[in-house]
């Protein structure tokens, strides 16, 4: 019974977000307010129902409900609590779902937020949500229908894959849809615009707060699930330029570039055009990133099981909504008012260049995702495009963008003095000459790439610091002073400079990891020693135990380093019984300075085991960094000036109390 | 600055950074894109030596041997085999009978020397290059092959 709640929820919330499309849009265009008005209790009403259909099939997981074939085919009635609710969204159908519960989500946030938005503009942006939710929705219950029964009802179900039996992967999809589907706000509000022939101040001051959220998620997302292949997959790395990846990394780098010239359309009313083809690309990547994740048209490591028919709707709704915009963007970008002048060595200029290389760097992630499937298309050639090829073009295009991060900030609006912020990041630039020495003398595998890194770290934290000390006149005026100007910063100044300091220590930790990590790879016995690194591990053999749902053959390894114990790390290779599998469990003992990583592998019928055993010097900073930027965004987010739907108007126009102002 | 001028630069920064990007793009995929042979494809076509390829098929039933770290099999796509030696752990999904992808070049006697196996996360997964030079050998049953 409740599944079939779930399902006609669901299909309530469709119909709904069909009457959603159109109603508020004629009505904004006809000037009609009663047609507006039905967007907002429609939004609203829409994600209850959407609610509702997501905690029956949670329901229907939680009670090991084996007559729907989604729980079936996912689930276990032995499986610990939170893997039968992280089940939910650990496989296509349940994933679907959620996505369409974070849609109805932001759009229910316009709704009771949006308050003081223009009337008209608030009706089209729910109309243009609501459209994506109409197709997203029909998606779900043409293809891929969560709550379908199955009779007779199985015993007990077929488990979940034991890779996604993972706290990091259980939250790792909600934080990436927040992402993925946050940037439809952007979207909407950018098609809105179009409609509307006006791009104003106020309407980027709208923006910016949800693509910042969006960005945050999608941040942290990427984050987790770079940090779940670190430790779960026993490979050592943690980032592949795979497929799936790349569908999510897209995104971002778009998102990065939309966050940056969406400052230069609220402060300065310039670059109007580019940000609203930003916004439609954006979401254009996500959708992209759908496309390719769910119907498994590229070969990945990350592989869900792909369906023809699932893959055939999703490239349809993709071309209709890129093609439509796009379409939309011709006809009416030509027609927004240009907006204020600069020069180019500007504030707006660097957020130009920083524009230009994201979107470069997009772009070549893009032809090199894509460029296997066109070639198979047409020569029918296979083809395999890896980590090389990207590290060739991806590094290349980052080394400039981090260089002139530093500076951008210290130029002014409008009109900027290069040799003025130059003279003033000298210390940054001694510092990173400093660092780059170190590293060579140092000296890694990559030789070049070492003292490069370190003085992009070197030059880009020491920038954002001096930024930061410029701000608040730190030792030019009394101490005191600085102080109460640092508490009187914006909360926007502050995640920028948090935000940015995190991007350093991010290349900090792949720099480090990269060029000093140690591999050792070799069968062990027990008792023997292997330096690793300034470590050495020594083999203390290995034995079978059970877990809750497997059994494990489990290693210990006892870690010296110059004679002193400092831990023990148990790698473990488990086998699963539901579904049957094996996976590898690395053994990590991370720390701030270095990450210990051990591994162990079959054993070679004569008493020794295959290992594999890192060190890996820094490289826990990349994930601290992508927090700190994490946390840098949030912080942003928290400025008054953007507290998410309270965009105060100039004062000017806030004092005629045209509408009642909810928030 | 007048309108015109801004727009010129910001036109030409936009081409220039297009250039460059395409350079980029160009350079890197001549030396970094990697072919996928099926093992029949390897008995027609002769290869530049030294050359990164890929291939896949099926690891054979009973041609796993094990010495040390380096395991020794040959991977088939029915129709011809390929024998193949790899140093170094293999993935959790590796074993006789299941679709693999290998990464390395060919070397002396018509060895394939591997420096990386993929394996799929699913068990049910069948890499597509694989599928598809199976199926090129007439060979192909769906579902039922597992």
């Amino acid at each position: 019974m409740i599944p079939e709640i779930g399902h006609y929820a669901l299909v309530l919330a469709l119909i709904l977000a069909l009457v959603q499309t159109f109603m508020p849009l004629v009505g904004a265009a006809r000037g009609q307010v009663s047609w507006m008005a039905v967007g907002e209790p429609a939004a609203i009403a829409q994600f209850l129902l959407c609610l509702v259909s997501f905690a029956s099939l949670t329901w229907a997981y939680l009670v090991s409900d084996f007559s729907v074939l989604n729980v079936v085919n996912n689930s276990h009635s032995l499986k610990p609590l939170i893997y039968k609710i992280s089940g939910v969204w650990g496989n296509h159908e349940g994933s679907m779902l959620l996505w369409v519960l974070i849609l109805t989500l932001f759009g229910a946030a316009v709704a009771v937020f949006g308050g003081n938005l223009p009337r008209a503009l608030r009706a089209r942006v729910l109309s243009v949500q609501a459209g994506i939710g109409v197709g997203f929705m029909l998606f779900t219950l043409l293809t891929s229908n969560p709550f379908e029964r199955l009779n007779p009802a199985p015993v007990d179900g077929q488990g979940l894959n034991p890779l996604l039996q993972d706290p990091g992967l259980a939250f790792h999809p909600p934080m990436l849809y927040l992402g993925y589907v946050g940037f439809s706000m952007a979207f909407s509000f950018a098609i809105a615009a179009l409609i509307e022939g006006r791009v104003d101040p106020a309407w980027a001051r709208w923006v910016r707060p949800w693509t910042l959220t969006a960005w945050c998620f999608l941040t942290g997302g990427i984050a987790l699930g770079s940090w779940w292949a670190y430790y779960e997959l026993g490979w050592g790395g943690w980032w592949f330029w795979d497929p799936v990846e790349n569908a999510s990394f897209m995104p971002w780098l778009a998102g990065t570039a939309l966050l940056h010239s969406a400052i230069v359309v609220e402060k300065r009313d310039a670059l109007k055009s580019w940000t609203i083809l930003l916004a439609i690309l954006t979401f254009s990547l996500s959708l992209l990133g759908t496309f390719i994740v769910r119907s498994g048209v590229l070969n990945s490591v990350h592989s869900f099981a792909s369906d023809p028919a699932r893959g055939v709707f999703i490239l349809g709704f993709l071309i209709f909504v890129v093609g439509g915009s796009l379409l939309l963007y011709a006809i009416r970008a030509p027609s927004l008012k240009l907006g204020g002048l600069f020069q180019p060595m500007s504030r707006e200029g660097a957020l130009v260049l920083n524009n230009l290389l994201l979107a470069t760097a997009c772009g070549t992630v893009l032809v090199g995702t894509l460029y296997p499937l066109l070639l198979d298309a047409v020569t029918g050639e296979k083809v395999s495009v890896g980590p090389p090829f990207f590290n060739a073009v991806f590094i290349p295009l980052m080394v400039p963008l981090i260089g002139a991060l530093a500076v951008g900030p210290l130029l002014a609006w409008k009109r900027g003095d290069l040799a003025g912020a130059l003279q003033r990041l000298k210390f940054a630039a001694a510092f990173a000459l400093l660092l780059a020495a170190i590293a060579f003398w140092l000296e890694g595998k990559a030789p070049l790439l070492a003292p490069l890194g370190m003085a992009l770290f070197g030059w880009l934290v020491l920038g954002a610091l001096i930024e930061w000390t410029e701000r608040i006149r730190l030792f030019r005026v009394p101490l005191a002073e600085s102080f109460a100007r640092a508490r009187g910063l914006p909360r926007a100044a502050w995640g920028m400079t948090v935000a940015h300091l995190g991007v350093g220590l991010v290349v900090l930790g792949i720099t480090a990891s990269e060029t000093w990590q140690t591999e050792k790879l070799g069968i062990m016995r027990p008792a023997e020693r292997v330096t690793v690194g300034p470590y050495e591990f020594v083999f203390e053999g290995a034995r079978q135990v059970a877990g809750p749902n497997y059994t494990a053959l489990r290693g210990r390894f006892r870690v010296e380093r110059g004679g002193e114990f400092v831990t023990y790390l148990h790698p473990e290779q488990r086998r699963y019984p539901v579904p049957p599998m094996e996976t590898t469990e690395a053994a990590i003992r991370p720390t701030i300075f270095s990450d210990l990583y051990a591994v162990i592998g079959e054993s070679d019928g004569k008493g020794g085991h295959a290992t594999r055993l890192y060190h890996k010097p820094l490289v826990s900073w990349i994930w601290i960094g992508s927090l700190v930027m994490m946390a840098g965004g949030f912080l942003s987010l928290s400025d008054r000036r953007y507290r998410v739907g309270a965009p105060v108007r100039r004062r000017g126009a806030a004092a005629q109390p045209a509408l009642p102002q909810k928030a | 600055m007048t309108r015109k001028r801004r727009r010129l630069y910001v036109l030409i920064a936009a081409l220039a950074s297009l250039g460059v990007a395409s350079a980029l793009v160009l350079v890197a995929f001549q030396d970094n894109l990697v072919f996928f042979y099926s093992p029949s494809d390897l008995q027609t076509k002769s290869l530049p030596a030294d050359q990164r390829i890929r291939i896949g098929g099926l690891v054979e039933a009973e041609s796993v041997m094990r010495e040390g770290l380096t395991t020794r099999f040959r991977v088939t796509d029915t129709a011809h085999s390929i024998a193949v030696s790899y140093t170094g752990l293999l993935p959790d999904l590796f074993r006789e009978g299941q679709g693999v992808v290998a990464n390395g070049k060919l070397g002396p006697g018509g060895v394939f020397i591997a420096d990386e196996i993929l394996a799929k996360h699913d068990e049910n997964y069948m890499p597509p290059e694989v599928a598809d030079a199976i199926k090129r050998t007439g060979q192909w049953k769906p579902e039922g092959s597992r």
